[in-house]
């Protein structure tokens, strides 16, 4: 029997944490045991989460698939649902479907090492990559985050910056743009891709995945080639508007390619054969 | 099935509408305000019989404007929710399509079942009969010839009446067990078989270019000057889509009073130019010339490629409808002769 396929499962918030100014994020869990026993999501997916009477809106799942019981998403407070979001609080119930889109391969990244370079609030659609391999750290060599915002308080996820910062299995460097520094930041200032540059890491049996606005994504792809990463091992998710989330509503694709199912992650190389509509 | 074929009598049709609307829905042609569309109707007098085409499409039956997809009661801590019930959904007649609209079923349920299948859609094509009448004029907007139709093409048609010659009797297609089931439920008024060669009275509409070349030249034409000249004077008001029998894009929004609301699907259209809009001010496709090129693109390229089906019945609407004579043929055709 066929179901309604826009029939979202009902989530209650069960923490909100205050990232970043206008940047918030919700741990949520099913309502129904039957709907958490039977979803099973993969890094890189994400989902519709709905306000009812307000709207639905798309971002990605920034929990790892190895945290089972919930899932965590965060938001930038810009339009109307994500404004509504921000107003809701800890015991009320959202929307939620998916997962939708295709998956970061982190079976086929096994044995090599992974080089997670973010800005602003695109760390989270990395976040599940992140933890679903520190998760199953063995399975891979070197691990290093390269991150930044534009200024200290725009940093997401804090406190978690922290923990990796302190673990000996990830080389972490954040940075901040030239002005956004406060008096006590001891990490980089400079742009994204600066800092690539000069931390200058290595891409021997290395993949690297890029998240970021276009403007940091357009100069880095550049770094990286010089440092000889192949096309075909460098990774970023795309985003575009949607509202159905399966290639039914007719506006997320460029030209031929749906970022709902063929995306959101693509290579390098991929993104090279796409028209320029993103 | 083979088609099974039949004489209707002319003072046949009124009968059969009759016996139909006693327990099904009829949506048939109705003029109002100089517009013909598919309305709800349970007079026979009121439906159109002398029309080369309808305004709007008939595709609202299966795919109405605005629908409902689920409803909620919400308070502070609790939520309700419920699934539109798709048991609601009435028997439906459509009579008196034009064979162009008929193959527009085939292309929205490609896209309306790309993987996953949308319930609420596939029930409503469950639940309608399509009545077909074969075309015996056409205009200059017509070109179902150049996109694999004709004027007495039966696909996505039940039934399929062809009139032979004015003022003249229906020959009755029967095309599949559905359209068996309405001969069934009025044996006398289908007649005798009848072998009468029906194309000696359907319209001529003559080829104007063809398909397959310009899907061929479309893969190297993305990035040409062409689009941005042919739509200059596009204003984006989305009536193409509007009065398209495939355009399948959509909106969902929520309406709510007090408690109560609804999550609805309703029509949008890519010439918009909130449509791809990001809420960060970044849009995609943020002039008319990219607007434009998605929608030809989509029929004629992407389609083909995604989903094995062209977008474009040739029926014509589009360019009858658009306020500034925007032609989607005279484009094809041109891009049909240009030289890569």
């Amino acid at each position: 029997m066929m179901e309604n396929i826009y029939m979202p499962y009902l989530m209650r918030i069960e923490k909100v944490t205050y990232e970043a100014p206008g940047v918030k994020t919700f741990m949520l869990k099913f309502i129904n045991e039957d709907d958490q026993n039977n979803f099973n999501f993969k890094a890189g997916q994400f989902g519709e989460y709905s306000v009812y009477g307000v709207g639905e809106s798309t971002f990605c799942i920034a929990s790892s698939p190895t945290r089972k019981g919930y899932i965590e998403c965060t938001f930038r407070q810009t339009g109307k649902v994500t404004n509504a979001l921000a107003g809701c609080e800890e015991g009320n119930i959202v929307g939620f479907r998916g997962p939708y889109g295709n998956i970061f391969p982190l079976d086929e990244w096994k044995g090599k090492s992974l080089l997670f370079i973010a800005g602003g609030i695109a760390l989270p659609p990395m976040r599940c990559v992140i933890w679903n391999a520190l998760d199953l750290r063995e399975n891979f060599k070197d691990v290093t985050i390269i991150y930044g915002a534009r200024s200290v308080s725009d940093l997401v996820y804090k406190q978690e910056l922290q923990d990796w910062e302190k673990r000996r299995d990830v080389k972490l460097i954040t940075t901040v743009d030239p002005g956004g520094e406060s008096p006590d930041w001891k990490g980089e200032i400079g742009f994204v891709p600066t800092i690539v540059e000069k931390v200058a890491p290595s891409s021997e049996n290395t993949i690297a995945i890029v998240c970021g606005p276009p403007v940091m994504i357009k100069f880095t792809f550049p770094v990286l080639a010089k440092l000889g990463f192949k096309d075909e091992n460098i990774y970023t998710t795309l985003e575009n508007r949607m509202k159905c989330g399966f290639g039914k509503c007719g506006r997320c694709n460029v030209g031929k390619v749906y970022i709902c199912k063929d995306g959101p992650v693509f290579t390098l190389a991929q993104l090279k054969q796409l028209p320029d509509e993103y | 099935m083979s088609i099974d074929k039949r004489l209707i009598r002319k003072e046949s049709l009124e009968k059969l509408f009759d016996i139909l609307k006693q327990n099904k829905t009829i949506f048939a042609p109705v003029s109002k305000n100089g517009k013909i569309s598919f309305k709800i109707t349970d007079s026979f007098s009121s439906v159109e019989k002398e029309y080369i085409q309808t305004t709007q499409s008939s595709k609202e039956s299966a795919f109405p404007r605005t629908e409902k997809i689920l409803d909620f009661i919400k308070s502070k801590n609790s939520l309700d929710a419920k699934p539109f019930n798709v048991l609601e959904i009435p028997e439906v007649v459509l009579w008196g399509i034009r064979p162009c609209d008929a193959m527009g079923v085939g292309e929205l349920n490609s896209i309306f079942n790309w993987d996953s299948k949308d319930e609420i859609y596939n029930s409503r094509l469950a639940k309608t009969t399509v009545i077909g009448f074969s075309c015996a004029k056409s205009d200059e907007s017509c070109f179902c010839t150049s996109v694999g139709g004709n004027p007495g093409n039966t696909e996505g048609s039940d039934i399929l009446f062809t009139r032979l010659g004015d003022g003249g009797d229906y020959l009755a297609e029967i095309i599949t067990e559905k359209g068996a089931g309405i001969v069934a439920l009025a044996p006398d008024i289908f007649q005798k078989p009848d072998n009468q060669d029906k194309n000696k009275y359907l319209a001529e509409v003559p080829v104007k270019f063809d398909r397959e070349t310009i899907r061929k030249k479309l893969d190297r034409f993305f990035e040409s000057e062409d689009w941005v000249e042919r739509s200059l004077k596009c204003i984006g008001c989305g009536a193409c889509a509007y009065v398209c029998p495939t355009c399948a894009c959509f909106d969902i929004q929520d309406e709510s009073h007090g408690k109560y609301g609804s999550r609805v699907r309703c029509w949008d259209s890519c010439g918009l130019s909130q449509f791809t809009l990001h809420t960060s001010g970044h849009n995609p496709r943020e002039v008319q010339s990219q607007r434009w090129r998605q929608r030809i693109m989509h029929k004629f390229s992407y389609m083909p490629e995604r989903l094995s089906i062209y977008g474009c019945t040739g029926c014509g609407r589009c360019s009858r409808a658009c306020p500034v004579d925007m032609n989607i043929l005279e484009h094809l055709i041109s891009i049909q002769e240009v030289t890569l």
